[in-house]
């Protein structure tokens, strides 16, 4: 079995502050990590590959400095590595991303496609289905477990906001997976003893099956008007009333904050 | 075609075993502003099986036309089953925006149609806006967290349509409802094509109320040394009951064994970064704050009016927990029957 | 004279250059041992401490992922890394838990070390592939009760009876004992010798006559197992006598020169931590009205701490390196040692005082800290030995 796994870099949204000042994102000296839900798919993959064997494939776009988290990606067990990176891909939205990783897959081999649910710096959520649709595959989303059958159909837990559906899946296709429910595994020591031995097959557009004017910018829909900082909190209130007075103020509050 | 010849907002109509969901109504508030401001009409999709007879209650909140899709094989929800009839729909009448609800079902099935649209999608939105362009076109602005919620962006989509969003449940205001509001109601039949239907649901497990992850909750009711013990625990249970929350709690209760760890927020224990964050008896240690400051919005009840835990909170209430929480759940119970 | 800048010139060119920075397999492994640190050693370090509980778990964990087996070859079962990976990983470890750290230090300096440097191709394949995957545990025992810095007074004797040795004797605080598998002792073969006449032997767990004495209650590392090794007739094989007969005295001595950068690396994690500790309290810690970090009598004192931290990670690592690129490094060894426990001594008390009361209470780590701290001024050599050996190489 072919696994694809698609993996992206983004900084660790935990470690970006507020320039209190200027009222700007901090973005230096915050680390670049594996996109946790990234991470979740990779270790599904490798979960299965320890089960029923399988040859894993880890490919992300990005620029020339996500090699190291592709070697960390070895160092935890996948068999290969290959980065997408070329300027023509620069200024992709989630459907140029996904048209371009669509156009890697098409020249790759496969019978299972993984991607984690969102990432955390865009939390869209969408690279993932727009993939399976460019590729005609079918997809389930929110996945917190999948085995293979003996009829080699999946079998599949994807997780809804009030239930959880048991889906079984046949021949090709995409799913996209929940952290919470595959706690990656450690890069092995010797693992990473080989990292850089190994080969991260660096893709430029040319060697992918795409129409060149799709890519990118070009191939966007989607522009970001503006960006912003969310508003800062302003000072709270305090109130000594009586406890009448107190639940019609928290109920109002709560009202107007819309959580009730 | 041209993009002015998009027209109307469409809403997709969410319903999970035949119950409209709450967030289709939100959706309808906010499209009927838009269409309004456009000069357009809101037409919502409806799509299920057994569901025609609920096309009535889309129109009181706010649609003009309800297209209504009532077959079988939309019972239950399957990503290629809806994708091919909402695809359908959209390649037929051609309208200007269109709105899902940020849910599982909606983030599955808009990114679907939007690579099959080659449209443009913008993932969770907080607000919509239509403004005019350079060209004075009016166009949809939606804005959305991202960074982790660190920063706002607005994103347009200048040269596709339709223009579609996810937007975000519990943002939007519901329109009061207007009974015998009248309005178009449509039938359409999509002509499904099976041979890509490779997913089959084997069997739906209803999610049962277990301890989540209280990093998790998007309503947190936690209790510090003012609680007293378990029994004081138990009435701000029966609030985070009421409110669809979790119950968590400070240091001094989770030593003491009135409360597990796992429900400890704070330095030692749990980040948390709720919706709403409702301290009761929490006197605001430093390493408390640390773990709860993020929450966007923070009610504290305390008895001591200088208490830290007032300098983060944006309500506070100087006073008895034990008989302000009581009341204040008895209160939001009656609020949610209405 | 132009022949006076040749052999600089050649020096130059020829000598291996040291770069202070990490290299990208060792920022690899460091966001590995780190978070692996942080997630599974870290939430353990107050029980284990309280409990005086041996982290079988995390041995276990460790010896999955090959952290019980980093600086051995691939072809032993090893995960094939360098000195300044496994050094790494002991202060990495060390940084939340010293119990963690010395357990694999022990494991790894003073068990598997000498084993790969000593033993024979029969002995590396028998014994390195089942420590190095952690499922052996490995220890060492040098120290008796009259032979503790003065090593050369060993009393346990090794009789060579034909077919097999015969041990008699005891050795005290032997780290990993009670857990442990795999046993370096040193034993006197002939006494008429002195130190030449002591032997090294590879004495496993459950050969007759061999047992595990009472567990000693320490002020700190209280996780790890130090215990007594007692021999009773203990009857060794003929093939497990490690290195030549008579060898062992420098054997040992040389195992304990490698087993010094793993205590550095321990005692440097511990000053680490409790930097990081104090640096995280003083900012949130307010006085007068504001956070503790603010007052210039904690910038200063938190300077000269971090100042010095850096400095013995600089000891640490070139003694490593030097090790690593087969160059002598006993006195590197000795300094780093040095240096970093007096270091972790120093910073862990003051970190203690910069958390005032808290600081003395076991609700913030740094009260464990300062007592972990202080085995490393003693143990693998007091400070006062490392000096001897400094000042040996010093005036030789």
């Amino acid at each position: 079995m072919n696994i694809i796994v698609c993996i992206k870099q983004v900084p660790d949204t935990t470690e970006i502050k507020i320039d209190p000042v200027k009222g700007t994102l901090i973005r230096e000296g915050v680390p670049s990590i594996m996109n946790p839900d990234d991470k979740g798919g990779l270790e599904l993959a490798l979960q299965m590959k320890d089960k029923v064997g399988a040859n894993v494939t880890v490919i992300s776009m990005g620029p020339p400095q996500a090699d190291v988290m592709l070697r960390e990606a070895l160092a935890m067990g996948a068999d290969r590595a290959i980065l997408l990176s070329d300027r023509k891909f620069a200024g992709a939205d989630t459907l140029a991303t996904s048209y371009a990783l669509s156009g890697l897959c098409r020249v790759l081999d496969y019978d299972l496609i993984i991607a984690g649910r969102q990432a955390i710096d865009g939390d869209t959520a969408q690279v993932g289905p727009e993939l399976a649709e460019h590729l005609n595959l079918p997809q389930i989303t929110y996945v917190t477990d999948a085995k293979l059958l003996d009829n080699g159909n999946l079998l599949v837990h994807k997780e809804n906001e009030d239930s959880v559906q048991v889906l079984e899946v046949e021949g090709k296709c995409l799913l996209t997976v929940l952290a919470s429910a595959f706690e990656p595994r450690y890069m092995s020591v010797s693992g990473i003893v080989e990292a850089y031995d190994r080969e991260v097959e660096v893709w430029s557009a040319d060697k992918i099956d795409v129409d060149e004017g799709k890519l990118g910018l070009a191939g966007s829909p989607t522009k970001v008007f503006q960006s912003f900082p969310k508003a800062m909190k302003a000072p709270g209130e305090v109130h000594e009333v009586s406890e009448e007075e107190a639940v019609e103020l928290i109920v109002s509050k709560l009202k107007e904050k819309h959580i009730i | 075609m041209e993009k002015k010849d998009y027209k109307n907002v469409f809403v997709f109509a969410e319903q999970r075993e035949g119950v409209i969901q709450s967030v289709a109504f939100e959706l309808l508030g906010k499209a009927r502003d838009l269409a309004d401001d456009l000069g357009q009409k809101v037409v919502a999709l409806l799509l299920g099986s057994g569901i025609k007879d609920q096309a009535q209650t889309l129109i009181e909140f706010g649609a003009d036309e309800v297209i209504v899709v009532d077959t079988p094989e939309l019972k239950d929800y399957l990503s290629e089953q809806y994708s091919q009839a909402v695809y359908q729909i959209i390649d037929d009448r051609k309208p200007n925006i269109v709105l899902y609800g940020a849910t599982t079902i909606g983030r599955d099935m808009a990114p679907r149609l939007a690579s099959r649209l080659k449209a443009g999608l913008t993932a969770d939105c907080t607000k919509l806006e239509v403004k005019p362009n350079k060209e004075e076109e009016l166009e949809l602005h939606s804005t959305r967290p991202a960074f982790g919620g660190n920063l706002m962006a607005t994103i347009v989509c200048p040269n596709t349509r339709p223009q579609m969003s996810t937007v975000r449940p519990g943002v939007m205001q519901k329109m009061q409802r207007q009974p015998g509001r009248q309005g178009v109601v449509t039938e359409f039949t999509p002509i499904f094509d099976t041979s890509k239907f490779k997913v089959k649901l084997v069997e739906t497990i209803k999610a049962d109320k277990q301890m989540a992850d209280i990093s998790e909750a998007k309503i947190l009711v936690s209790g510090g040394r003012g609680v007293h013990n378990r029994e004081g625990f138990d009435k701000l249970q029966a609030l985070a009951d009421v409110l669809g929350g979790q119950v968590a709690s400070s240091r001094a209760m989770v030593d003491n064994g009135v409360m597990p760890h796992e429900c400890q927020v704070g330095q030692t224990g749990k980040t948390v970064r709720p919706n709403l964050y409702v301290a009761c008896g929490i006197s605001g240690a430093i390493q408390h704050l640390a773990g709860m400051e993020e929450s966007d919005f923070i009610i504290a009840i305390n008895k001591d009016k200088f208490a830290p835990i007032f300098s983060v909170a944006d309500l506070g209430i100087v006073g008895d927990l034990h008989k302000i929480v009581p009341m204040l759940t008895e209160r939001l119970r009656k609020e949610m029957e209405q | 004279m132009v022949c006076g800048l040749k052999p600089t010139r050649r020096l130059l060119t020829t000598i291996l250059k040291m770069d202070f920075s990490y290299s990208k397999t060792e920022q690899l492994f460091l966001q590995m041992i780190r978070s692996f640190a942080e997630n599974e050693v870290k939430p353990l370090a107050a029980e284990v401490d309280e409990q005086e509980r041996f982290p079988i778990e995390t041995v276990q964990k460790m010896g999955k992922l090959g952290i019980m087996g980093i600086p051995v070859p691939k072809q032993y079962g090893g995960a094939g890394g360098t000195v300044q990976m496994y050094i790494m990983a002991v202060e990495e470890l060390s940084r939340v838990c010293a119990t963690t750290g010395v357990i694999v230090s022990a494991h790894t300096s003073l068990c598997m070390a000498p084993i790969m440097e000593h033993g024979t191709e029969e002995q590396k394949m028998k014994y390195l592939p089942k420590l190095a995957s952690g499922e052996w545990i490995g220890a060492f025992g040098l120290t008796e009760p009259n032979a503790g810095t003065d090593a050369a007074m060993q009393q346990t004797t090794a009789v060579d009876a034909g077919d097999k040795w015969i041990l008699n004797g005891s050795k005290i605080f032997i780290t990993n004992a009670s857990y442990a598998n795999v046993f370096i002792v040193m034993a006197m073969t002939d006494k008429s010798k002195g130190t030449k006449g002591i032997s090294a032997f590879i004495v496993e767990k459950g050969m007759p006559g061999f047992s595990i004495g009472k567990k000693e209650l320490k002020m700190g590392i209280r996780g790890s197992a130090t215990c007594e090794l007692i021999f009773e007739n203990c009857e060794v094989p003929k093939e497990n006598l490690l290195g030549q007969l008579g060898k062992g005295f420098s054997i040992a001595m040389k195992t304990l020169d490698g087993g010094r950068i793993g205590i550095a690396s321990q005692a440097l994690g511990i000053a680490q931590g409790a930097l990081d500790e104090t640096v995280k309290y003083t900012k949130e810690r307010k006085q007068f009205g504001r956070a503790i970090a603010k007052f210039q009598n904690t910038q200063f004192q938190m300077a000269d701490l971090k100042t010095k931290v850096e400095a013995a990670r600089l000891l640490v690592r070139s003694a490593a390196w030097k090790k690593d690129n087969g160059m002598p490094y006993s006195a590197d060894a000795a300094m780093a040692k040095l240096f970093a426990a007096e270091t972790a001594m120093e910073v862990t008390t003051k970190a203690v005082q910069f958390h005032g009361g808290y600081g003395y209470t076991r609700e913030y780590p740094v009260e464990r800290m300062m007592r972990d701290a202080k085995i490393t001024e003693i143990y693998e050599g007091t400070s006062e030995v490392q000096r001897m050996v400094i000042a040996g190489h010093l005036f030789k």
